[in-house]
């Protein structure tokens, strides 16, 4: 019988799963689809870890400062400490495990990422995101055959079982059967980021559709900072979504551009001598808005000065699908590109620890608030969710209670979910009100248009909770009067460090969508 | 405009007979492709079209489906390419057990992995290999079996979805698998496998299976290492 109920097995999931194996503990890892179909297998540029394999002096200290203050110090400074001193043990761990990263002549290659001043991205061409899991799908293998994980694939998330304040399990339907089970135990979120909350308009899977976050909020799990949406700069418009451009294209040496009297302005370099188009991706976003909006016309990715053997050694798949996207050789042509939805830094509130505010339950992964603050340095995202899953799992091992209760089918009507007309309506209120720039004016009409659309009829057990999402990040938005990171207010332009605290949005029994701030806690001694 | 009458095989649980539908759709997309079309075709329909999707840009292999006769992703097939015609075909993946209309269970794939006991038992020494990559790269959605004379579920034949992540371990045999992981890879693998190569075709990762086949052999039937891997 499984103690440990895993939901969602994408990065965080399985690296939660094989620590918890490796202990000894067994788990059931719970996803609607088998992981290969999870969404970091998209992820693309790398995973940063002060490695010094370029002869640049990094260090773990460097890295801890770089995200901190890309993320314009929300982060919890000790969470962050441990992520990025444990970082090259986790890249070296993906080595051992069979990830083929780049080679300099005797150790791992690093690339320059976005917000980083020395080249601290390991990689695998662009398809960083699959080759790792790949690996670590292998290595759940090996615990599967043995028994310590077992896996539910075509299983769906219902909701959380709790009682006064603590969660003893999750309710699972089979996607296949409809069958309904109780599962029982201690419970870890791995369900990723928000995306379905914007369909077609994000660089996600249709799998992440936020219903996870939106039942849980629901339910009464805090959630943080939802309102830091990470616009990344360089997306492309295909059918039925957003496609990334990975920041290695930028990396590498791709320079952004706009044309002016038909020759090439390249704003970025101009205004950000040291960076250039290596800022990080909220300042990169902002200033491709504004020139867009100052000079009309679309921003370009240049890449036509990378070599062939970059091309051919590090961005292979990068340039085939460009190709096939949009008929552009990026070798000799100017690539347009769009600010797209590409990752929610807010999400399920969780301390250091990765507890949240229900006992026995934890979050892990893209589904938290934890890490990354007002805006989340490209190269930390695969780190966020292995290190996270890693961490989620050992303080289970050191916490949770161990319940030995059996699993129970159930016999309990399905919920319906939102129909796609609400999630469309929800979703132009939210792009409306939660762009790269956003004010007061703006906020409150979105607000009073959800508002109006609640009233309109009686929804589903779905459609109230992704209602009382959006209310939630629209509020979230509402209340902080400054500008940080991924969150611009035009009437509130500057940093306020009065505001340097978490948001934390509540939903309580009446369902009525509370919003306070947390201070930040303060930075314990170094490790 | 793209103008289509698009033509499903339907059925509603594993027992249903299975019976084909016909919808007209309309898209002045004219870069759309299957994905998308059966998206926007259950937001208009009573009873929605079952299937499954993740990523949208063929990296994840869960919309694998039979389209026009031919094992292809939905996100990967342009309508465009039906226009002329005027109607497409689509239908479940046939060497999987049909759950409802184009959802196939596809556990097959996985099972296979785990009799072959797939995994690195010791550190791996992979080092950067460019084979381990392209082998990394399996989207493990089915469309090489569907297309396999030689494979069927049951069957000892486990497939290109289950060379491949072999062909990841062979290029770094570790020692203390030697012997288990080759002889697993004659028995599932070699020989079963007819070299239609069929498989090489329809990949919509586009891996270049031949050449993992050839290293794998070696490796594991050969005994020997070619010389261009590092």
């Amino acid at each position: 019988m499984q103690k440990v109920i895993i939901i969602g097995a994408g990065l965080a999931g399985l690296s939660a799963s094989v620590t918890l194996a490796e202990h000894g503990i067994s788990c059931a890892l719970i996803s609607l689809q088998n992981s290969e179909r999870a969404q970091s297998v998209l992820a693309e540029g790398g995973i940063n870890a002060s490695l010094n394999t370029m002869g640049e002096n990094d260090t773990v200290q460097n890295h801890y400062e770089d995200t901190l203050r890309g993320g314009v110090y929300l982060a919890d400074p000790n969470a962050v400490q441990n992520l990025t001193f444990h970082a090259p043990e986790i890249v070296r761990w993906l080595e051992k495990l069979g990830v083929p990263f780049n080679m300099t002549d005797s150790d791992i290659m690093l690339r320059n990422f976005g917000g980083q001043k020395k080249k601290r991205t390991a990689y695998a061409r662009s398809s960083t995101g699959k080759i790792i899991m790949t690996a670590l799908i292998d290595e759940v293998r090996r615990y599967e055959a043995g028994g310590l994980i077992q896996r539910y694939p075509h299983h769906e998330f219902i909701q959380l079982l709790t009682e006064n304040q603590a969660c003893y399990g999750v309710r699972i339907q089979d996607a296949y059967t409809g069958k309904m089970t109780d599962f029982k135990g201690s419970v870890l979120l791995c369900s990723g980021g928000m995306n379905g909350v914007f369909p077609e308009m994000t660089t996600g899977t249709t799998q992440n559709s936020g219903d996870v976050t939106a039942t849980v909020f629901r339910q009464g799990v805090t959630l943080g900072n939802p309102e830091m949406i990470q616009y990344h700069p360089t997306t492309i418009g295909i059918s039925g979504k957003r496609c990334l451009v990975t920041e290695a294209a930028r990396g590498e040496g791709g320079r952004l551009c706009i044309m002016q009297n038909q020759q090439k302005y390249y704003f970025m370099e101009e205004k950000y001598p040291e960076l250039g188009n290596l800022m990080p991706r909220d300042v990169v976003a902002r200033e491709m808005y504004f020139i867009r909006r100052k000079y009309g016309g679309e921003v370009f990715l240049d890449m036509t000065e990378l070599s062939s053997v970059t091309w051919q050694k590090k961005l292979s798949d990068l340039r085939q699908e460009i190709m096939h996207y949009l008929a552009l050789d990026p070798k000799t042509d100017l690539i347009p590109v769009r600010e797209g939805i590409h990752y929610f830094m807010g999400g399920i509130d969780t301390d250091e620890y990765h507890r949240t505010n229900f006992r026995n339950l934890y979050a892990a992964g893209e589904c938290t608030c934890q890490y990354h603050g007002a805006n989340r340095l490209g190269g930390n995202s695969m780190l966020g969710a292995l290190y996270g899953g890693r961490k989620s799992a050992e303080t289970i091992i050191k916490t949770a209670e161990f319940l030995t209760e059996e699993n129970q089918e159930v016999s309990v009507s399905v919920p319906e979910k939102a129909s796609p007309v609400l999630i469309q309506k929800i979703s132009q209120i939210l792009l409306s009100g939660l762009g790269i720039v956003r004010n007061q004016e703006t906020l409150l009409k979105q607000l009073n248009a959800l508002e109006v659309l609640a009233n309109q009829r009686t929804y589903s057990f779905y459609e109230q909770n992704r209602l009382l999402l959006a209310e939630a990040m629209l509020r979230s938005a509402l209340e902080r009067r400054e500008s940080r990171g991924a969150h611009y207010r035009e009437d509130y332009p500057d940093k306020n460090d009065n505001f340097r605290k978490t948001t934390i949005a509540e939903c309580d029994d009446k369902n009525r969508v509370r919003i306070s701030f947390r201070p930040i806690p303060e930075k314990r001694a170094d490790i | 405009m793209i103008t289509l009458k698009l033509e499903i095989l339907r059925r509603k649980h594993p027992e249903d007979v299975p019976h084909w539908e016909s919808y007209d759709y309309q898209t002045e997309d004219e870069t759309a492709n299957i994905a998308v079309a059966l998206t926007e075709l259950n937001q208009k329909i009573e009873n929605p079209v079952r299937w499954e999707c993740s990523c949208l840009q063929k990296k994840c292999g869960a919309c694998a489906m039979v389209i026009q006769n031919r094992p292809r992703l939905a996100c990967d097939t342009p309508l465009k390419e039906f226009s002329k015609a005027g109607t497409v075909r689509i239908e479940p993946l046939r060497k999987f057990p049909v759950v409802a209309d184009l959802i196939v269970d596809r556990s097959i794939l996985f099972q296979n992995l785990e009799t072959m006991k797939v995994w690195f038992a010791e550190e791996a020494k992979t080092k950067g290999s460019q084979m381990a990559y392209e082998a990394s790269r399996c989207l493990q959605c089915g469309c090489c079996l569907e297309i396999c004379p030689n494979f069927y579920a049951g069957g000892t034949f486990s497939g290109m979805s289950a060379t491949l992540p072999t062909a990841r371990l062979l290029t770094a045999l570790p020692e203390s698998q030697k012997k288990e992981l080759c002889r697993a890879y004659r028995k599932y693998i070699y020989e079963g496998c007819g070299k239609s190569l069929a498989c090489r075709n329809v990949c919509p990762a586009g891996i270049e299976i031949d050449k993992l086949l050839v290293n794998s052999n070696a490796v594991a039937v050969w005994k020997r290492k070619l010389k261009h891997e590092t």
